[in-house]
């Protein structure tokens, strides 16, 4: 179950959150863009997340949410 | 009622405070200081505020802010000073907010004088700022209206969410006169009864947004017809003028402010040696009162307009009447004042020609 | 460990900023202390010209929209009228310190009770990147081309500096948001601005020092690091004044 809920159309990809994490978990995924045309972050180890929230924290678009039981958003 | 001898200035300052005016943001200049000192005296003991800012930018700035929380506000200035707050006149006409502006009028360009003029007249109906926009200007002649309008300017101002100005001149400022409060009481005015203003929302409402961004070129262009349209009422609504002997004259003379009360004395003499004239006297300078003026000259067949400048009202007399009749002008400028005297040998002048 | 959400007073607007750019962690930050203060209902916010002006959408209190440098004076003016109310103006440095530095200083010196949230990218972003008073000797610019040279283009603005030195100022912090820590002391010092304003204690300026990746030709990421290691050591970090005043 995720705790690093990213919403993909509202995340520009600007990686600081990768900068933050802890668990060097969160990463540019180079899958899929979004509408405005950018890769989005996401969480590669949901077991290892803590839901520390320093993801969030850093995030400048407001893109990312924590449930810390896991749950989705 | 009790009759109280004040300077122009003086009466302005406790009318607009009896018609509520809770907020007064002033900066020193000749000839209008006597606003803000009245107002230094007479707010703090009323529950009003009274601020002296840092330069007339910041004064203006500081009526949007009170303005767009609902706030009865004004500043006050002289015609140099007027120039700094024209972008702040910009930004609450174009952000719908009511407010009134003082300016008493002093000789220009640039520093110019300090003596009396109304060489703003332009600046006050044509460009008080940036942008399609238009306000309301009143045009006191006593210091008694000078009473008057001010509290007419903020209901007007209100009613309409449009900056209204007072346009004086030094010597209405200066002049002492006797002069009537119609009321004694310091009216009330709720800023949470403007369901625009940006009173804080108290999580009962959306929350208010005072701007005047409009990044969409159609959106502006809708917000811009909008204010036009409203203007067009405030054309049908808001327009006086002062018809003195005009009802078989042959002569009008068209004058505003305390130019007027000098050609009101030329025109009494004048009528003593048989000439038919009459005045004209816009009290609303804008929108002008071309109603008024075309019913003043009736049967009029000349024209003298005279101002305290090169001319700057004679433009709109003669688009008020449509050029069906000769205008000429005569003007006094720098901080000159004409004499009635003056103003009379135009008239008789006038009348030869009319023969 | 707790759910993190977007914070109430912020709508649901997306932000119009560039990739990065640090103003939407303070846009959260400034929401986040309204919402741990129960004010959002009582709060105005006054927004600046540059790179923030559409600020106005972003947060759900009421909110204002000033002309150049003039939030301060704008803000006095709510504030004036409405004593009761919290009012805060956010700016960038081109219009706190440039165009707006009238305004800015005697809104400090009358120990106006109003909070300045002051983001300080040492650049005008909106424009494209031109010299700001903040800009570092050295550096490059649309209009510094060369590099700011300091025989030419004069010396940056210490902002904290120079307003710590006014009787009405309560409070003058500089703070970043360039990792958690951070962010976390960046909150704090906003808290305090707000609760100084709470109690009627003057005046109170969080100048954040904060990133412009696209202007500065630099990654996001690369931008953190470029504050760091460039503005740090020119605008220290810390508290410069704090105490009530009244």
């Amino acid at each position: 179950m995720a705790k690093m809920n990213v919403d993909f159309e509202a995340c520009k990809g600007c990686a600081l959150c990768t900068t933050a994490c802890p668990k060097k978990i969160v990463e540019i995924s180079r899958e899929k863009l979004n509408a405005k045309g950018y890769y989005t972050a996401v969480c590669i180890d949901d077991d290892a997340c803590i839901a520390c929230a320093m993801c969030a924290m850093m995030c400048p678009d407001c893109a990312i949410t924590i449930r810390a039981d896991g749950g989705d958003k | 009622m009790e009759r109280n001898l004040m300077k122009g200035n003086e009466a302005l300052a406790e009318a607009a405070i009896r018609a509520g005016c809770k907020c007064f943001f002033g900066y020193p200049i000749t000839p209008q200081t006597e606003i803000s000192a009245y107002m230094a005296k007479r707010m703090p003991k009323v529950g009003g505020v009274f601020l002296q800012a840092e330069s007339e930018i910041a004064a203006i700035n500081m009526v949007y802010g009170c303005a767009s929380s609902g706030v009865r506000c004004m500043t006050s200035s002289s015609s140099p000073g007027i120039s700094l707050k024209s972008e702040g006149v910009s930004y609450m006409a174009g952000s719908d907010l009511p407010c009134v502006i003082i300016n008493v009028m002093r000789g220009g360009p640039g520093l110019g004088g300090i003596q009396p003029s109304q060489s703003d007249y332009w600046q006050a109906t044509r460009a008080l700022g940036h942008g399609d926009f238009q306000i309301l200007v009143f045009a006191p002649s006593s210091v008694q209206e000078m009473a008057d309008l001010i509290g007419r300017a903020f209901d007007e101002a209100d009613k309409y969410r449009m900056p209204a100005m007072i346009l004086a001149d030094g010597l209405l400022g200066q002049m002492m006169e006797p002069v009537v409060f119609h009321t004694e009481e310091i009216q009330h005015h709720d800023p949470e009864d403007k369901h625009w203003a940006t009173t804080g929302h108290k999580n009962k409402r959306k929350h208010n947004i005072i701007n005047s961004l409009y990044l969409q070129a159609e959106e502006l262009e809708t917000l811009n017809f909008e204010r036009f349209k409203r203007y067009e009422t405030v054309k049908q609504e808001v327009h006086e003028a002062e018809l003195y002997r005009t009802e078989d004259a042959d002569i009008i003379v068209a004058a505003y402010g305390s130019v007027a009360r000098l050609a009101k004395a030329a025109v009494d003499n004048a009528r003593e040696q048989g000439i038919k004239v009459g005045l004209f006297r816009p009290i609303t300078l804008w929108p002008f009162p071309a109603a008024e003026i075309n019913e003043a000259c009736r049967n009029a067949k000349r024209v003298l307009c005279v101002e305290m400048s090169m001319g700057q009202m004679i433009d709109d007399v003669k688009l008020a009447l449509n050029c069906r009749l000769p205008v000429e002008f005569y003007g006094r400028t720098g901080g000159v004042i004409p004499k009635p005297s003056a103003i009379l040998e135009q008239i008789k002048t006038l009348a030869k020609e009319a023969e | 460990m707790p759910d993190f959400n977007k914070p109430h007073a912020l709508t649901d607007v997306p932000f119009h900023y560039c990739p990065g750019c640090t103003h939407g962690i303070v846009h959260r930050l400034v929401a986040e202390v309204i919402d741990e203060m129960g004010i959002e209902g009582d709060t105005i916010g006054v927004c600046p010209v540059g790179c923030s002006v559409m600020a106005y959408d972003y947060f759900n209190c009421d909110m204002i929209e000033a002309s150049h440098g003039r939030a301060p004076a704008v803000a006095t003016g709510v504030k004036r009228g409405n004593p009761d109310k919290f009012v805060f103006t956010y700016q960038g440095d081109g219009d706190l310190a440039a165009i707006g530095t009238a305004e800015t200083v005697h809104a400090a010196t009358r120990g106006e009770n109003i909070t300045v949230i002051f983001i300080n990218n040492t650049t005008y972003g909106m424009t494209g990147g031109q010299m700001a008073p903040t800009t570092l000797p050295g550096q490059v610019t649309q209009t510094t081309p060369y590099g700011r040279n300091p025989d030419v283009e004069g010396f940056p603005v210490r902002v904290c500096e120079m307003l710590s030195t006014l009787s009405g100022v309560a409070l003058a912090e500089r703070v970043t948001v360039t990792d958690p820590a951070n962010i976390r002391k960046a909150k704090a010092a906003i808290r305090k601005g707000f609760e100084f304003q709470k109690n009627k204690q003057g005046f109170s300026i969080i100048e954040v020092l904060s990133t412009c990746p696209t202007n500065w030709g630099l990654s996001p990421v690369e931008s953190l690091k470029w504050l760091k290691e460039n503005m740090v050591p020119y605008y220290p970090l810390g508290v410069f004044k704090e105490g009530a005043i009244r």
